[in-house]
């Protein structure tokens, strides 16, 4: 079958069999493997993409069923609005705080906290905390996971900024 | 620095490798393509233990799309050897560990559900899974030997292998501590188990092989914490391939905790059959296969016993270990519950007389080898929780029986009686300090203020003491081992003054790039921007060990000051040349090579370019360039020791345990960037919280593995945290240059047993002594009926 989805602004067109999820249209199709496969069933969250603005799960979506919808991967998270590879506030932050270590799970982290942020923008601890525990990290603990995350907020109120005004 | 600390040791400066991780350019194997290439799948066990009477594959090798089936009768007829172990030690009676063969593709007799049994290969991962399904296997099953406890008189696994015993080896000396036992005033003894656990990198384990026909060569991109060990394994004892044709990259690694350390049959069944079929050949593991086949961890039982004197002093510990070590002996699955656990038995106390005797016993579940803290972990819980029981039986506060049993900080260097020198130490700083941040004191305050609320709330000390930065080479020659556990290092210095370091050791969520790159900045004067770490690549670095063991900085990072160190005593003799003076004259600082006592000096940048364009060069003493190598073996392991104190509450209603409070206290030596061994703290907790409270591996009596999937393993997640309160004190190294004796495993070492400590702390009102790990829900809830039932009658 034929399908297009706009994937970060652009619109991505392919013949595939119906079966192909969105996380693997994205990796193999898109090419952007910034999404990452941790368990294909839902629970680990690496996978995670914005669709339509919401974090989804790549690996429980049918690419077909994404069709008409606008994707938005780790890829473009920074957004237009920026230099070409200067960070946003949230992954600036997650750099400051030291909220990622080998990197597998990070894209996953960085959408649900944008997410989260988007809905909430002055969350608790307890709400950032309960925001990403669905998205598996086996090397950080989420401490600083959870500092990243409050360090973003912060700053996206315009409080507590960075003192090299990254 | 010029600029004081602000990138050097010391500092906390961010990491320079996660821009790349945080806009989702990391470049991990998986995300890895070559054009022309097949994908295999692998055919594997669905029974524990059985014969193989036959292997159909004709239906799934006529199948479209698929390039071959390779059984493990194709394996054996191309003479293509098994995985092997890389230490072993001897028996009781004075014979060898027996090595059983494993075999890449099990050709007679498959040992655990998920052994290797065919590899299809085929031009897409869904036609190649498709056509494993119609490989036809027709198994003659025999018993599963599941139950650790009665494995020695189960079922036969290997041929020959009397008792399903690997080895059974002792340490230390049992007439002293009979003797000591005989003399005690108290006797603590305890049945201990640690839990069977699945490591669970989130990347799963992945392969892409290629060969070059034209060449004879081979690149293998793998997930692998240590490249070159595993060029040596699969060229030397598995392919017969020579080294020199052969390329490993381990791009970047979504985390190891051990399992990737290990050769795999995966990455030899590509590698044999890309040259086969001569195209590339790709293969990814799902979660499910990540579960059934990465090397498992822990899964001890352990028969301890203590001896006090009058004094409360522990004059003696007897420790019988049986270690599950699975199907087959991983590559380290015998030094894991031996030299790297009967060794550490001695604890941060003064105990004169230690036995411990172990058995590696064969099981039909997946082999079990190396997980984060690998042997220190299990020691430290079974003594840790020693400490506790005994500490309850003598009537004694466990901080204060800790405090009068630790070696005293004037006794170092101290022997133990299992074998170690620990060269420095200072263990009740730690403790001291963790005793204020979590404010023991005011515990039974915050005790009954919970029991107003009807939770049951508990406290748990850890005090830990492991061993780290493995090895001197002789000493681990000496002890069995079959590898040299140096790490080496390049440094190149460009003609310009930026500099590119390569070092054996490598980085899989460490922050190496980061933390190397500050001890080359500081010692060069330079700033972090110009260096840059290379690693992973077995064409570009050095022969070099890998990373595990908590080793990279204790031994990489020593390798790497010892290239600066020669980088700069070259500098200076090339800045004598140029400023006239005699070397001796020359000191280098703050980026500068000055004569002493003089304006005179040339800059770190001009020195460089002189080495590269040497007109005013020494050439009568030097060769031009400037680029040195270190191979650093190291003088003796270090000794990272410190007090963790988990503080939970539990609901009697569910069960449920909740960790409120974390305070740890760690001595890691010197810090190089505080907030990356901070990250390491955190993680390490996270894991062995992870074994107390949550994970566990779990076979039924037919050798399935019930939790093979994140719905059965529980993985920890961000709410089962609260904030972790960290410090440190430090006692610096005394053998290696930087002081530093490592901090990666330190948490998943010292947690399990705090909070074991807590929730039997809790629990101790209603008369609960024991729990075991991990301390789920159920068995919580269990313990508390039980309790009151027994109280009511």
């Amino acid at each position: 079958m034929n399908i297009t989805i706009d994937i970060n602004g652009k619109d991505v067109t392919a013949a595939i069999e119906p079966r192909v999820t969105l996380l693997d249209f994205v990796r193999d199709v898109a090419g952007l493997k910034g999404t990452h496969a941790g368990c294909e069933h839902g629970v680990c969250g690496a996978c995670t993409v914005l669709l339509d603005g919401e974090a989804v799960r790549s690996c429980l979506i049918l690419a077909a069923q994404a069709e008409g919808s606008q994707i938005t991967t780790i890829e473009a998270v920074d957004g237009t609005t920026r230099q070409p590879g200067e960070l946003s506030i949230i992954q600036d932050a997650f750099c400051e705080s030291h909220g990622l270590q080998c990197g597998y799970c990070t894209p996953g982290m960085v959408l649900a906290a944008k997410t989260l942020l988007q809905h909430n923008p002055t969350p608790s601890r307890e709400q950032v905390r309960d925001a990403i525990s669905g998205n598996i990290c086996r090397c950080t603990g989420y401490v600083q996971i959870i500092d990243a995350i409050m360090l973003a907020a912060e700053r996206l109120q315009g409080r507590n900024q960075p003192a090299d005004g990254a | 620095m010029p600029e004081g600390i602000a990138e050097g040791i010391g500092a906390s400066v961010r990491r320079k490798e996660d821009r790349k991780f945080i806009t989702g350019r990391g470049r991990y194997t998986d995300d890895i393509n070559r054009a022309g290439q097949l994908h295999a799948f692998f055919v594997r066990s669905d029974v524990a233990h059985a014969k193989i009477k036959s292997v159909d594959i004709k239906k799934a090798a006529a199948m479209d799309g698929v390039a071959a089936v390779y059984t493990g009768q194709d394996i054996a007829d191309d003479g293509v050897g098994g995985l092997i172990c890389g230490w072993v030690v001897p028996n009781r009676d004075g014979s060898a560990t027996h090595e059983p063969p494993h075999p890449i593709l099990a050709k007679d007799k498959v040992r655990y559900v998920g052994d290797h049994v065919a590899m299809v290969v085929a031009d897409s991962l869904a036609t190649a899974q498709a056509a494993a399904e119609l490989v036809n296997v027709t198994y003659e099953t025999l018993p599963a030997v599941v139950d650790l406890a009665s494995a020695a008189t189960a079922a036969e696994i290997h041929d020959g292998m009397a008792n399903n015993t690997y080895f059974d080896w002792e340490l230390g000396d049992e007439a002293a501590t009979a003797d000591a036992f005989s003399k005690a005033k108290h006797v603590v003894s305890a049945t201990l188990r640690n839990n069977r656990l699945i490591p669970n990198a989130v990347e799963p384990r992945a392969a892409v092989a290629e060969y070059d026909h034209i060449a004879d060569s081979y690149v293998l991109h793998s997930t692998t914490q240590n490249p070159h060990l595993l060029r040596l394994v699969i060229c030397a004892f598995v392919l017969n391939i020579p080294e020199s044709k052969m390329q490993i990259v381990a791009p970047d690694v979504g985390g190891g905790f051990g399992s990737k350390i290990y050769l795999y049959a995966e990455e030899a069944c590509c590698t044999w059959a890309a040259k086969k079929l001569r195209r590339p050949i790709k293969w990814t593991a799902d979660r499910t296969q990540a579960f059934l086949s990465d090397a498992h961890g822990r899964d001890h039982i352990n028969k301890v016993q203590m001896a006090l004197d009058d004094n409360n002093k522990i004059i003696g510990l007897r420790v019988d270990t049986l270690a599950n070590l699975g199907g087959y002996l991983s590559a380290f699955a015998v030094v894991t519950p031996t030299y790297l656990h009967g060794t550490l038995l001695s604890g941060c106390y003064a105990i004169p007389a230690i036995y411990t005797n172990v058995k590696g016993m064969a099981t039909t579940t997946a082999p079990v080898d190396a997980y984060r803290g690998a042997g220190r972990p299990e020691a430290t819980f079974l003594l840790e929780r020693m400490m506790n029981i005994a500490a309850a039986e003598i009537g004694m506060d466990p901080a204060e029986f800790r405090r009068i049993n630790f070696i005293p900080k004037d006794a170092f260097p101290y022997q133990t009686a299992v074998a170690l020198q620990y060269d420095i130490g200072d263990y009740e700083a730690p403790l001291d300090r963790a005793l204020e941040m979590i404010d023991y004191k005011g515990f039974e305050s915050r005790r009954a203020e919970a029991a107003k609320r009807g939770k049951y709330r508990g406290i748990g000390l850890s005090s830990y003491i492991e061993a780290c930065g493995i090895a001197p080479s002789a000493v681990v020659g000496a002890l069995g081992g079959r590898v040299g556990l140096y790490e080496s290092a390049v440094v190149r210095v460009d003609p310009t003054g930026t500099v590119s370091v390569f070092t054996g050791a490598h980085s899989h969520g460490q922050g190496h790039d980061t933390t190397f790159a500050q001890i080359v900045a500081d010692k060069l004067g330079i700033p972090l921007a110009n260096v840059e770490i290379v690693h992973g690549d077995t064409n570009r670095i050095p022969f070099g060990m890998g990373t595990y063991g908590s080793r990279s900085l204790a031994v990489g990072g020593t390798a790497i000051s010892k290239a600066v160190d020669k980088v700069i005593e070259k500098g200076k003799i090339i800045a004598a040349h140029m400023l006239e003076a005699a070397d001796s004259d020359m000191e280098f600082k703050d980026g500068k090579f000055a004569v002493a006592g003089t304006d005179k000096e040339k800059s770190f940048g001009e020195i460089a370019l002189s080495a590269y364009v040497p007109h005013n060069f020494p050439h009568d003493r030097l060769e031009p360039g400037l680029e040195e190598t270190a191979f650093y073996d190291p003088l003796n392991f270090t000794y990272p020791s410190g007090t963790h104190i988990a503080e939970v509450e539990i609901d009697p209603a569910t069960g449920v345990v909740t960790l409120v409070d974390w305070a740890c206290c760690d001595d890691f030596g010197n810090l190089i960037n505080p907030m990356i061994v901070e990250g390491q703290v955190h993680g390490g907790i996270a894991q062995g919280v992870g074994q107390a409270l949550l994970e566990n591996a779990h076979y039924d009596e037919n050798g399935q593995l019930l939790t093979a999937s994140y719905m059965d393993y529980c993985m920890p997640r961000a709410d089962n945290f609260p904030s972790l309160q960290v410090d440190y004190t430090v006692t610096a190294c005394t053998h290696n240059d930087l002081g530093v004796k490592g901090c990666g495993e330190a948490g998943a070492i010292a947690s399990p047993p705090a909070l074991i400590n807590a929730v039997v702390d809790a629990l101790s009102p209603l008369g609960v002594t024991d729990m075991t790990m991990p301390a789920s829900p159920e068995k919580v809830w269990r313990a508390i009926q039980n309790a009151q039932t027994k109280a009511a009658e």
